[in-house]
């Protein structure tokens, strides 16, 4: 039996304080050959319960540990995370994982990218013990345990999640508050992390939510709380991830918009909401919503079910448009976004990741 | 260890399994349709199973730290 140390990224280090805290419940460790071949081909554990993306450590080839060992995983600046009680090492085809997760194996999708960037030789175990992490944002980072308390104190039984990685245009605070007029609270759950280049940054997305929910929200109707994850762009697949996750937290209901976890067209508009249909035991009931926009004629929020006028009477909240509105210094119109959100925006330099 | 097992159904129940499935979009078969019904009713029940994981002391620790981000 031997302890060796193994260093590991930032993004593993975050994938370890979610499995201990249990963001990632039931997974105690990291996957053994049999729960990821389960996952690739059927999207379940070995054990049948639904799980989609694999949650593999990813190890330097020459590596070489015994069943028994245990590994002391450390982060970035040599201080220890967890201990891993060692169960197997093997090999996986990034190829098969890219074709079955992503649906493609094109590096020029992020997630495929960043596979075939980390070695092909995977370590498999529990954690035994973990130590306490330091995370930005610790002031709104809940853990499970906590938000299922919090819940429970404020008599919220039904608490719709709401994921996101972008600040809120009114098309997201619609789509919020359209979930929130039948549920008891809402679970505004933003994404901290990794992301690619173009997307706001953590703090704008953290500062801009914080305004939206104090200008806009009724008191005790919200609950705002960082997820540190990094985004693979997995899209459906992705999506009943974040469901999981969400179920974890203790809510009983997810909303799925648009391209959820998507990027580029790599994956269909609603597809989604549609791999939902394979989980009849997935423990969270997914709201579906097609995309708002605003329509000139409505002169209202709308969308696509409840409005009859036609496109050139939309405007449709399209991130890329409001990336090049704040890049070339002007505001949004009120349509698009609240004013104090806006000035949040730009209070930030940079306000996009670069 | 095999991914598939057999279990018996009365044949009346196919029947009717297949009648609807033949109307119905979703359900490639009889074993897809039983697959699905199943695995939503065993997921049901083993909710139902799971005990509170919080001891009082658990809840009180949690509860200071919530009132301390101003979360309570």
């Amino acid at each position: 039996m031997r302890d060796q140390l193994l260093p590991v990224s930032k993004e593993t280090a975050v994938t370890v304080t979610n499995i201990a805290t249990g963001v990632l419940s039931p997974l105690k460790g990291f996957m053994n050959r049999a729960d990821y071949q389960s996952v690739l081909d059927d999207m379940r554990l070995a054990d049948d319960t639904p799980w989609t993306i694999p949650i593999l450590l990813h190890v330097p080839s020459d590596f070489v540990a015994g069943v028994g060992d245990e590994i002391t995983l450390v982060d970035e600046s040599g201080a220890p995370l967890a201990l891993l009680a060692f169960e197997e090492c093997y090999r996986i085809s990034r190829k098969e994982y890219a074709e079955k997760v992503f649906g493609t194996s094109e590096r020029s999708h992020p997630g495929v990218a960043k596979l075939y960037e980390a070695p092909d030789t995977v370590i498999a175990g529990d954690l035994k013990a973990t130590f306490e992490p330091r995370l930005p944002f610790e002031g709104i980072t809940l853990t499970p345990a906590e938000t299922r308390v919090l819940f429970r104190e404020k008599r919220w039984r039904e608490v719709v999640a709401f994921q996101t990685r972008n600040a809120p245009h009114i098309g997201h605070e619609y789509l919020q508050k359209t979930a929130l007029s039948f549920a008891d609270g809402i679970f505004l759950n933003p994404v901290i992390g990794k992301k690619k280049p173009g997307d706001f940054t953590d703090e704008v997305i953290v500062d801009a939510y914080r305004s939206l929910v104090s200008n806009y929200y009724p008191a005790n109707s919200v609950v705002l709380s960082v997820l540190h994850y990094e985004m693979r762009y997995a899209g459906p697949r992705e999506a009943v991830l974040h469901a999981i996750m969400r179920k974890n937290f203790g809510c009983t209901h997810m909303a799925i918009g648009r391209d959820h976890a998507g990027v580029g067209n790599f994956y269909k508009p609603y597809a989604a909401q549609e791999i939902f249909t394979e989980f009849p035991d997935l423990g969270i009931t997914p709201l579906f919503f097609r995309e708002f926009f605003y329509c000139k004629k409505c002169l209202g929020i709308a969308n696509e079910k409840i409005c009859p006028h036609p496109a050139d009477e939309r405007l449709n909240f399209s991130g890329t448009k409001l990336r090049e509105i704040f890049s070339s210094g002007q505001r949004p119109p009120n349509e698009f976004m609240r004013p104090e959100v806006v000035d949040v925006i730009r209070s930030h330099h940079p306000a996009f990741v670069e | 260890m095999p991914k598939y097992t057999t279990v018996s159904i009365p044949t009346t129940l196919h029947r009717r399994i297949m009648k609807m499935i033949e109307r119905k979009e979703g359900f490639k078969s009889a074993s897809d349709y039983v697959t699905y019904v199943l695995r939503e009713i065993v997921a049901m029940h083993e909710t139902e199973k799971v005990p509170d994981p919080f001891t009082s002391e658990d809840v009180e620790k949690i509860k200071v730290r919530l009132r301390a981000l101003g979360y309570l």
